[in-house]
């Protein structure tokens, strides 16, 4: 019988410690570290960023990544996003009883690697086991502490009339990877997820000295949630120009398909950027080798989003409303 | 550009005020997606069709549906947006809440998939809400012929689909009809041909334009209708040549007369039309989900709802005409299934129209 996760994995006796010792340790930078209650940090100068994310998902292993790199890259996006560089990480682990330990030694790698491209360190972790059919092979919990280097805060409410709308890069890959998967679509050729660290893209904006008003990765909603969220939060109306927007050919084909939005389905490595105009061609500098585009503006008007299509007419982009699913013909 | 050109020329072309409906929701969705409305000219009026087949799926069947799926050890499956229609009481909500409260619901891309889920699951039975149009019903009678083949005593259908030809017909011959010519479901063409539409025209001396679903091609088909009406020749067009023949798809058409009969069907806000549904004949009947586990063939009524989604689906109503529209009924608590639907002319409004 394959090894996989039993109970006492998690019951804190000599199985547990074993778990840790030989499928866990690699995760720290440190493998010999002392492992502690708590970990001890350096306080570094300036204000910290923090956050936490939990990630679940089904399967847990997709074209272009899995659940261990979402988890890792996921929490330092989000710290990225508050113009933090991401230090430190937490990793908490619910594995379900009986996930095959191949599959876990997978995904604690990925983890590890992961880790080390987003230039982050992970601290500190804990592991549960529960009862099989009481979790969904695994469930992970990252939190992260960063430093903020950005020299404004980066906040919804920093947003003005004039600013300038970009987004870093191709959309809707991640989500549709899912969905492909979850559903056994086999799409030809095959959608990797976009799945990527964003901090070091957010460090060369601001080593350019690229004033960034607000930052924001389009994760779950995709970039109809962010701008609707953002739109929102500060009461104006974002416009947004349908042929500026970057999505692959194969991804907008399998999107027409299934009766999918691009512009609803997750990324997991893709921002936006709102900035004055006077910083826009430094910022598309960078980020339009990436595959970037300037797709809008914001300006004086009711909290919504406007796009305006090749056609010339204009309609609103409203956020995804209940869950994302196939249509029928 | 191509769109606006063409848009000029429909101006250019119209002498009178002309009423056209496109049939089907995907049509209405890239219309109202693309804004083309906005680019006709003031006396072209568009009037959404029925072609939403979760629009017009009765609420007696999704409440059969959620008392199959209520019961232990079945597992019920059926495509996406079928999962969040409301049945006939609203405190019964839809699938996706009674898999929420311990019902096995699952969502398929696939009629097959159910195939694979009955030989999965010898023990269980799987029941397969299936609904659509002439474009899905070929692959439910795949389906059932597989199933037959393979002697399967657990799958079973509780069928749902129709056709277009007799909702046109209907909206046509209906009191206060508006609609003088339309724009026809190119999906639904080229597994059908237009043979059935060619009937339809000789009868009622109205112009159809068998369309596609890009925006330009939409607008292309709104100029020959016009052009049609203009010059007082009804008739037949196929616009959507690239994908339509003719003939239809022979293989598909024999496949749909092997294992489905035509019967008289209810449609949600359009109530029975004739010979507009399909059903099991022998031996494919014995797949029938109502004579397995025998349930009758009721007529849900919906109290207190405030929904004109008939009125809509008839073409009479526009989705704004609703006092409901975008207040109580939204795509998270659907009054009605034009709202819920990716086809549904509600919720094409609510989520483009600025």
């Amino acid at each position: 019988m394959n090894a996989c996760i039993q109970l006492a994995h998690g019951g804190g006796g000599t199985l547990m410690q074993q778990l840790i010792d030989q499928e866990l340790r690699c995760l720290y930078n440190d493998p010999e570290q002392v492992l502690h209650d708590a970990a001890r940090l350096e306080r570094p100068p300036g204000l910290l960023a923090f956050s936490t994310d939990s990630y679940v998902v089904q399967p847990l292993e997709f074209c272009g990544g899995d659940i261990g790199s979402l988890a890792i890259t996921g929490t330092a996006n989000d710290l990225a996003m508050a113009g933090a560089r991401p230090l430190h990480l937490s990793v908490a682990l619910i594995l379900e009883e009986g996930l095959p330990l191949e599959l876990l030694r997978r995904l604690v790698a990925s983890m590890a690697a992961s880790a080390r491209s987003c230039g982050v360190a992970i601290r500190t972790g804990d592991t549960k086991v529960v009862e099989r059919g009481k979790g969904d092979g695994i469930f992970i919990t990252t939190s992260g502490i960063g430093v903020v280097e950005a020299p404004n805060a980066i906040d919804p409410l920093a947003i003005q009339a004039g600013d300038q709308i970009l987004v870093s890069g191709d959309l809707g890959r991640h989500g549709l990877a899912i969905m492909a998967a979850r559903h056994g679509l086999d799409l030809q050729p095959p959608v990797a997820s976009d799945c990527a660290p964003l901090w070091p893209l957010v460090e060369q904006l601001l080593a350019a000295q690229v004033q960034l008003h607000c930052l924001r990765d389009l994760t779950r909603g995709g970039l109809a949630s962010a701008l609707q969220e953002l739109a929102q939060a500060r009461g104006l109306e974002f416009k947004i120009e349908n042929k500026q927007l970057p999505v692959l050919e194969a991804v907008a084909r399998s999107c027409e398909l299934l009766g999918f939005d691009p512009l609803h389905l997750a990324n997991e490595g893709r921002f936006v950027a709102v900035l004055p105009p006077q910083h826009l061609e430094r910022a598309l500098a960078l980020l339009a080798p990436l595959g970037g585009r300037h797709i809008g503006e914001v300006r004086e008007g009711p909290g919504r989003v406007l796009l305006r299509t090749e056609f010339g007419t204009e309609r609103l982009l409203l956020p995804l409303s209940g869950e994302l699913l196939p249509r029928i013909c | 550009m191509a769109l606006t050109s063409l848009a000029r020329q429909l101006a250019a072309t119209l002498t009178q005020p002309w009423t056209l409906m496109e049939v089907c929701g995907g049509q209405t969705h890239a219309i109202v997606r693309s804004g083309l409305d906005q680019l006709l000219p003031p006396g072209l009026r568009l009037i959404h069709g029925p072609g939403c087949p979760v629009c017009v799926t009765p609420a007696a069947t999704i409440d059969a549906a959620l008392g199959l799926a209520a019961r232990p050890g079945l597992i019920l499956c059926s495509y996406g947006d079928m999962l969040r229609v409301p049945g006939s009481d609203p405190a019964a909500g839809d699938l996706l809440q009674q898999r929420a409260a311990g019902g096995d619901v699952r969502l398929l891309t696939s009629p097959l998939q159910a195939l694979a889920l009955a030989k999965a699951h010898p023990e269980r039975q799987v029941v397969f809400l299936a609904v659509g149009f002439e474009t899905t019903a070929p692959a439910t009678a795949l389906l059932a012929r597989q199933a037959l083949a393979l002697q399967l005593g657990n799958l079973s259908l509780l069928l749902a689909h129709v056709r277009v030809p007799p909702a046109m017909e209907a909206i046509i011959t209906a009191p206060g009809n508006q609609v003088q010519g339309f724009l026809a479901a190119g999906h639904v063409c080229s597994v059908m041909g237009i043979s059935e539409l060619e009937l339809l025209v000789r009868k009622h001396q109205l112009p159809v334009v068998v369309t596609g679903f890009e925006p330009l091609e939409l607008m292309q088909g709104l100029l020959r209708c016009v052009q049609l009406l203009e010059a007082g020749t009804p008739q037949v067009l196929n616009a959507y040549g690239r994908v339509v023949r003719d003939g239809g798809n022979p293989a598909a058409r024999a496949l749909v007369e092997e294992v489905f009969e035509l019967v008289p069907q209810t449609w949600r806000g359009l109530g029975e039309l004739p010979a507009s549904g399909l059903a099991l004949r022998p031996p494919y009947h014995q797949l029938d989900a109502r004579r397995r586990f025998q349930l009758g063939q009721t007529s849900a009524v919906e109290p207190g709802n405030p929904c004109i989604s008939g009125l809509i689906l008839q073409g009479q109503k526009n989705p704004v005409d609703c006092p409901a529209f975008g207040k109580r009924c939204r795509p998270e608590h659907p009054l009605g299934a034009p709202m819920v639907s990716s086809e549904g002319a509600c919720a094409a409004y609510h989520h483009y129209r600025p």
